[in-house]
């Protein structure tokens, strides 16, 4: 790939995203009226209706749709998001607060997803109907069905309270790193907390993945080229690990890189339940107090990261695979 | 056991042998408090918060009668004029003095928080009266000037100097900041993660019997996590407690469940001014006799309540013995054949579903048994983030409201739920009904005014009587409360029916 095609691809996701985030605070912001009236959770039972609408005038509650947005807009493209009602700072620094915990548990989750599904994968497309495979796919089954939030209340039946052998809940110890990042990823105690989030977050997409790659596999393994190479009188080892699992992957990058995305998704879930101080957990309860700054902010965060997400898988996708270009690039 | 709290035990084993331990609690509410600023949110975060930071004036004992705190002693002077005595030689966390001059600055600073000055209205004003007592002076007789003092928490005015402002969706000063008396000190604060606690060394009290010196304080919000913590040791206290945990947590060896028949009342209000058949009081008493009441706490409370028939809870001055839950389907029926609805209504209902104890499926089952009388019901419930909203619409003919007493008075109940709605007195806010009954407004405006307790206790109990007899309203129950420990750990002794624990007289053994 040229420099030139690379900056032009992406000037123009720039611009996507750009329309893409204006869409989304416009949705957020156009919802915001239905998600309830913030001042109920601010204020005690007893207040009078007087007083709360005295109060909704002061934050600027009572003005018209195009006033409120105007206002969120002009300060938005200023980098500020508004200020949360609960936490009583910029909304943007709230979440960027949590981001770190949210992004170390998609992190090991995503070792984890990376780290089993090839190989299991790979091995039950090969071995397929030994007595193994039968058992994975049959876990798999189970992973997909059961929704994470149950899963999640399973692990911390098992291991918390029965065996005691994990913490049940929160992050645990956490290390500053210089730049501002708390990680729990370099404390003991950090790391033994998140086992049983991570396990859980994972437990959706593990399964897909091995069946994914197990298909993608199975047909790799039928082409012709496979039979040539095999026919030429390569190893069946090379054939396999080499020739057909290196085109098995780039159909599964391009899913895969979509669906580690809404792995951010199911955080909400994971996190709520694990009471995991994270992004997900934060946007749960804001929705739950009708905190409205931070919810549109997450939701403009969480595009945003999608949007970067797909960009990087784009990218990779070009690089593994020669025979694709950038889509109206410069030929 | 992990192996990291096995080597600890094993390192606090040897290195404190000899030493006074220093007891930690390590606890978990379902949410942690909303700010540091005790007037800006009146909600029980906020005020167990006060508890273990500040002292009240007075403070409610087990016994629901008034025990000294900050105030040492009172008397009446007058009418309108209560005196409170201070105690002397107070310190405040940051090391000042407690003097009357605090406490009257925060009792202006009350009656300027849109949250307290409701309950602060009737109060005139707070004068000094030599540097150790204050007296409250209020409009006309006023019998809940005690019941008011548990609210006051003198806070350090010279702390906050020019930084008081109480701002209620922005940073201020006080909300990260305070200075109180209290047992306790805030060590650290990470919001909706951690709180810590620390001991205040120069603590006033020097009968309390507390030894814990530090508390650690985490949010979990999932009631199935919450429980799991404690069953697991990762924390040693926890409210509250989801009903479908309570036998699995008494039944367990290594925790203590102590449950309090509560003071939150549940009912359901049938809007008079959508439905024409709910002006007839015969229609409400027929829905009153349908839905039985003592099978909702039974079955779907798991007896995690007490079936109602008034508002006022067992020990409240409006507490009346002789009304009972009265369940009888057969008489509902006839009740509604006499109003000329045999063939039944069919009418809303708007319930919450995260705000009472099994709020949604109440809710539920009081439509099936509804249905019994022919009365067709269209159920729709949603979290109370939407509820709200549509209360203040009075948007379906009948809606779920739970009321617990800010004041621990009979009175409030009446105030806001039964008397007929006036937008500008305020009274009957949460009254969607809107059921009226002049004798009722003028009985409880009367009581509001009333010092004699015997007397006073009269005119409340008719009032209960009035709105039993006419079904103003369909009462459902009490909720209970529950809280849970870890052996060992003295709960019993410091948990009260208001829900604000006393931790700092608490004991871990």
């Amino acid at each position: 790939m040229k420099a030139p095609d690379l900056a032009a691809f992406l000037f123009r996701r720039l611009l996507q995203a750009a329309l893409v985030m204006f869409v989304i605070s416009l949705v957020g912001f156009s919802i915001q009226d239905n998600l309830g009236d913030p001042l109920r959770e601010l204020v005690g039972q007893s207040v009078s209706e007087a007083e709360r609408d005295a109060l909704r005038d002061q934050m600027g509650l009572n003005d018209p749709f195009l006033i409120q947005y105007g206002r969120f807009i002009t300060r938005a493209v200023q980098g500020d998001l508004g200020t949360s009602y609960f936490f009583k700072k910029p909304a943007l620094e709230v979440i960027l607060d949590k981001f770190p915990a949210t992004f170390e548990l998609v992190l090991v989750a995503t070792c984890i997803i990376i780290g089993f599904s090839v190989p299991l994968g790979v091995y039950t497309a090969i071995h397929r109907d030994s007595l193994i495979t039968k058992i994975i796919m049959g876990f798999s089954i189970i992973g997909i069905s059961v929704p994470v939030f149950l899963t999640a209340i399973f692990a911390i039946y098992i291991f918390s309270v029965l065996l005691g052998w994990m913490p049940s809940f929160g992050r645990g110890d956490t290390y500053a790193l210089p730049w501002g990042w708390e990680s729990g990823l370099l404390t003991l105690d950090g790391l033994e907390h998140i086992v049983l989030p991570s396990i859980a977050l994972s437990s959706i997409m593990l399964p897909l993945f091995i069946r994914l790659i197990r298909a993608e596999m199975m047909e790799v393994l039928q082409t012709e080229y496979v039979k040539y190479a095999r026919a030429k009188g390569l190893r069946t080892r090379r054939v396999r690990y080499v020739h057909a699992l290196k085109n098995t992957l780039i159909p599964v990058v391009s899913l895969g890189g979509v669906k580690i995305g809404t792995l951010i998704a199911y955080t909400i879930l994971t996190e709520t339940v694990f009471q995991w101080p994270g992004m997900g957990f934060l946007f749960l309860e804001a929705v739950n107090r009708v905190d409205t700054p931070l919810i549109i902010a997450y939701i403009i965060i969480v595009g945003l990261i999608f949007v970067i997400s797909n960009t990087l898988v784009d990218l990779i996708y070009t690089w593994i695979n020669p025979t694709i270009k950038f889509v109206g690039g410069d030929r | 056991m992990r192996l990291k709290h096995v080597l600890l035990a094993g390192v606090c084993a040897v290195g404190l042998s000899g030493i006074a331990e220093a007891k930690t609690l390590k606890m978990a509410y379902d949410a942690d408090p909303v700010s540091l600023d005790i007037h800006e949110q009146l909600s029980g975060g906020t005020l167990q918060l006060s508890h273990m930071v500040c002292d009240p004036l007075v403070r409610w004992a087990s016994d629901l009668s008034f025990e000294p705190r900050l105030a040492e002693s009172w008397e009446r002077v007058n009418e309108t004029t209560v005196q409170f005595n201070l105690r002397s030689g107070v310190k405040f966390h940051s090391g000042n003095t407690m003097t009357a001059d605090d406490v009257v600055w925060t009792f202006n600073r009350l009656k300027g928080s849109p949250d307290f000055k409701g309950i602060f209205e009737p109060f005139k004003a707070m004068n000094k009266v030599g540097d150790n007592s204050v007296e409250i002076v209020t409009d006309g007789p006023f019998p809940l000037v005690m019941h008011n003092a548990t609210y006051i928490f003198p806070l350090d005015s010279k702390f906050y100097e020019g930084k008081d402002e109480i701002i209620k969706h922005g940073d201020s000063f006080a909300s990260k900041n305070i200075s109180c008396t209290g047992p306790y000190t805030i060590a650290s604060r990470e919001q909706g993660v951690k709180v810590e606690f620390a001991r205040n060394a120069d603590y006033w009290d020097s009968n309390s019997p507390g030894n814990v010196e530090k508390i650690v304080f985490t949010p979990i919000k999932e009631s199935p996590t919450r429980v799991a913590a404690l069953l697991s040791g990762d924390v040693d206290f926890i409210a509250p407690v989801p009903p479908t945990d309570l036998g699995r947590i008494s039944d367990d060896p290594k925790t203590d469940l102590i449950t309090k028949s509560g003071t939150r009342i549940i009912t359901l209000q049938l809007n008079q001014q959508r439905v024409e058949a709910f002006k007839d009081p015969k229609v409400r008493l027929a829905i009153v006799h349908a839905i039985n009441n003592e099978a909702i706490v039974e079955k779907i409370m798991r007896g995690f309540g007490t079936a109602a028939a008034q508002m006022s809870p067992k020990g409240y001055l409006g507490y009346n013995d002789s009304l009972k839950p009265r369940f009888d389907l057969d008489k509902a029926k006839a009740l509604m054949a006499e109003a000329g609805h045999a063939d039944g209504l069919s009418v809303t209902m708007m319930c919450p579903n995260n705000r009472y104890v099994n709020d949604a499926k109440i809710c539920e089952a009081a439509s099936a048994m509804l249905s019994k009388i022919n009365i067709k019901v269209d159920l729709t419930t949603m979290p109370k983030a939407q509820y709200w909203p549509k209360f203040d619409e009075r948007a379906a003919d009948i809606m779920m409201i739970g009321w617990h007493s800010d004041t621990e008075d009979s009175a409030n109940f009446y105030e806001f739920l039964a008397m007929t709605p006036n937008a500008d007195t305020g009274r009957g806010q949460y009254n969607s009904g809107n059921y009226s009954n002049a004798d009722v407004d003028a009985m409880t405006e009367k009581t509001l005014k009333m010092t004699d307790d015997v007397e006073r206790a009269k005119v409340l109990q008719g009032i209960e009587k009035i709105l039993y007899d006419e079904a103003a309203y369909v009462p459902l129950h009490w909720q209970d409360l529950a809280w849970a420990a870890r052996k060992g750990v003295n709960i019993d002794a410091v948990v009260n029916v208001m829900n604000f624990p006393y931790l700092g007289d608490l004991v871990i053994e």
